[in-house]
């Protein structure tokens, strides 16, 4: 028996694992955490497979308590420093905290979405295959819902084996454009709109959230109005409404939507395009599909070979500069902005 | 089942649309579903899931098991059985409490179109409708075959919440709504049947292809028929299909 004490979080702290599939065509969208390299890195550090539930958090940190057992946990993604009774651990480790033992997830310096692993996993039911909260449906999570303080987190594994890791040499965060494969409605838009939105530099509104980042630039012109009969979406398609300002569709979309998609992220850079906070900007860059199931073979191999670069922690010396800049103020992404089309067809 | 050549949509590295038509129309929808139904007979390699809406079919996939070509080959080689594929649909019995406060927009559409509330009450139940596609949220059924006579375009203001299991028209189409939700629709009734609840097995009744009918109940029944479809019976009846 294992358990963890939520003392204090942000509101749009949520449970996620890498989705739930199989269930689209009722309606239901697969959710999953925001940043999937994170959610793998976090769980190779405790151990755990790659796509175990994790714990999310959305520009704000949280506050917990090991009440329980002994608890191994990392925290990747957003750049947030965990502390372990005040003191920063370092990044890229996983570490292993006992009963009474309180830990702390700071705000972002950057970024949005960290993940937080916990070794054997969170001892909450799957729901529908998945332990992803559906906020919408009340499906997974903790009962249906997100973190609150006063929640006890149940762990499936009170004990550890083996050191804490470190991940040596971390994977760097890929810079450049954010790559897409155009359509499936590219024929809806224009050349000039095509061109508009492959050249302009597109800024991430207030209204980016789970379900949607609304980006604001040059506006993108349609070729034949701005309504289709809706059609199947994916993570990561980018719909143009009549404003003419793109919307990159996020995990908790929904799972069909009515507005002409002009492309679509690839899943290899999703990632990096869900961590950039409301006020930066994107640029996008065309690659044909096939090199985009290219770039997803990839990046499941670098992910693959981080398996091997992971090392006792007691071997390395860990001192880091970046210890130092525990930052309590971040970024804060509105978790409740609506972006319910209520229409379909 | 005539099938003009579809076109294949990529929707970036993890799936591929195969598109149609471009219209609602009942023979597109019809052939989404019958490629839907062939896929889950025989899944190809690297298939996650399918996504059907009125005119097209969405094929997510596992990018590390299989691409876009070998997606639409065997999407390919589908297409001419799809015409002997055999309807697996069922077929609902859905109670429905219409107006009152059950369907706050009754007498608004029944005047609007200059028909008694039982006029329009029949109207709405006497199709045998086929449940398009599923979408917007869990559960919520998108319904073809609504009488045109009683079509009635979206309220200008939609409400920011509607009951769960709203019944109601929107536009051209008929629904059976799942959760609280917002929506422009007109809302002519409602029942108590849970499309979806997670607390149940299955978690989902009615799918894309099944038909339902509707069969209108006092209101009296209400309490009762809402108390045993929270508690997990599924008060939708499966009725013989001709």
């Amino acid at each position: 028996m294992a358990e963890i004490a939520v003392i204090d979080c942000g509101p749009a702290t949520t449970i996620q694992d890498a989705g739930r599939f199989g269930l689209q065509r009722f309606g239901v969208g697969p959710v999953g955490a925001m940043d999937r390299t994170a959610l793998a890195i976090a769980n190779l550090l405790v151990g755990n497979a790659t796509d175990e539930a994790a714990i999310e958090f959305a520009g704000l940190g949280g506050r917990f308590r090991v009440s329980e057992g002994v608890a191994r946990v990392a925290l990747v993604g957003a750049d947030a420093v965990l502390s372990v009774e005040g003191e920063p651990v370092a990044p890229w480790t996983s570490v292993t905290l006992r009963a009474g033992e309180t830990f702390t997830v700071g705000a972002p310096r950057s970024g949005t979405f960290a993940m937080l692993a916990i070794a054997g996993g969170l001892d909450v039911a799957p729901a529908l295959g998945s332990r992803s909260l559906h906020l919408r449906a009340a499906i997974g999570g903790l009962g249906g819902r997100g973190l609150r303080p006063g929640d006890a987190l149940p762990l499936r594994r009170g004990t550890v084996d083996g050191d804490d890791l470190v991940l040596i040499d971390p994977p760097k965060p890929r810079v450049g454009p954010i790559r897409v494969v155009l359509g499936p409605q590219a024929d809806h838009f224009t050349q000039a709109g095509i061109d508009t939105f492959l050249s302009g530099a597109y800024t991430v509104s207030q209204q980016a959230d789970r379900m949607g980042y609304r980006l604001n630039g040059p506006r993108i012109e349609h070729a034949n109005g701005f309504n289709i009969v809706s059609d199947g979406i994916v993570t990561g398609s980018i719909q143009v409404p009549g404003s003419g300002e793109p919307i990159v569709l996020m995990a908790d979309r929904q799972t069909t939507g009515g507005y002409p998609k002009i492309a679509t992220i690839i899943s290899a850079d999703l990632s990096r395009f869900a961590q950039l906070r409301p006020g930066e900007t994107v640029r996008f860059a065309a690659i044909s599909a096939a090199e985009a199931i290219a770039a997803a073979r990839e990046e499941a191999k670098a992910i693959a070979a981080l398996r091997g670069r992971l090392q006792p922690a007691g071997s390395i010396d860990l001192t880091s500069e970046r210890l130092l800049a525990l930052t309590l103020v971040g970024g804060f992404v509105d978790a409740h902005a609506e972006f319910f089309e209520e229409e379909t067809v | 089942m005539s099938i003009s050549s579809p076109v294949f949509l990529p929707c970036g590295d993890t799936a591929l649309t195969v598109e149609f038509g471009r219209e609602v129309d009942p023979h597109l929808n019809a052939l989404t579903l019958a490629l839907a139904a062939a896929i889950e007979d025989a899944p190809p390699g690297g298939l996650v899931e399918t996504v059907p809406t009125y005119r097209s079919l969405m094929i997510q996939f596992d990018p590390l098991a299989t691409d876009h070509a070998a997606i639409e080959e065997a999407v390919r080689e589908l297409l001419p059985g799809l015409e002997a594929s055999t309807k697996t649909a069922r077929r609902w019995r859905v109670p429905v409490v219409y107006g009152g406060e059950f369907g706050v927009d009754l007498e608004d559409v029944a005047e609007r179109h200059g028909l008694s509330r039982a006029t329009l009450i029949d109207r709405h139940a006497a199709p045998v409708y086929t449940v398009a596609m599923l979408g917007f949220l869990p559960g919520f059924c998108y319904l073809a075959g609504l009488d045109p006579s009683i079509a009635t375009p979206r309220r200008k203001d939609p409400r920011a919440v509607t009951p769960a299991s709203s019944i109601a028209i929107g536009g051209e189409q008929a629904n059976i709504a799942s959760i609280e939700a917002p929506s422009g629709w007109h809302l002519i009734g409602r029942t108590p049947v849970r499309n979806f609840l997670s607390t149940r097995d299955p978690a989902f009744l009615i799918g894309a292809g099944d038909e339902v009918v509707f069969e209108p109940v006092p209101a009296e029944r209400w309490a009762k028929l809402d108390a045993a479809a929270a508690a997990g019976e599924w008060i939708a009846q499966e009725i013989a299909r001709g």
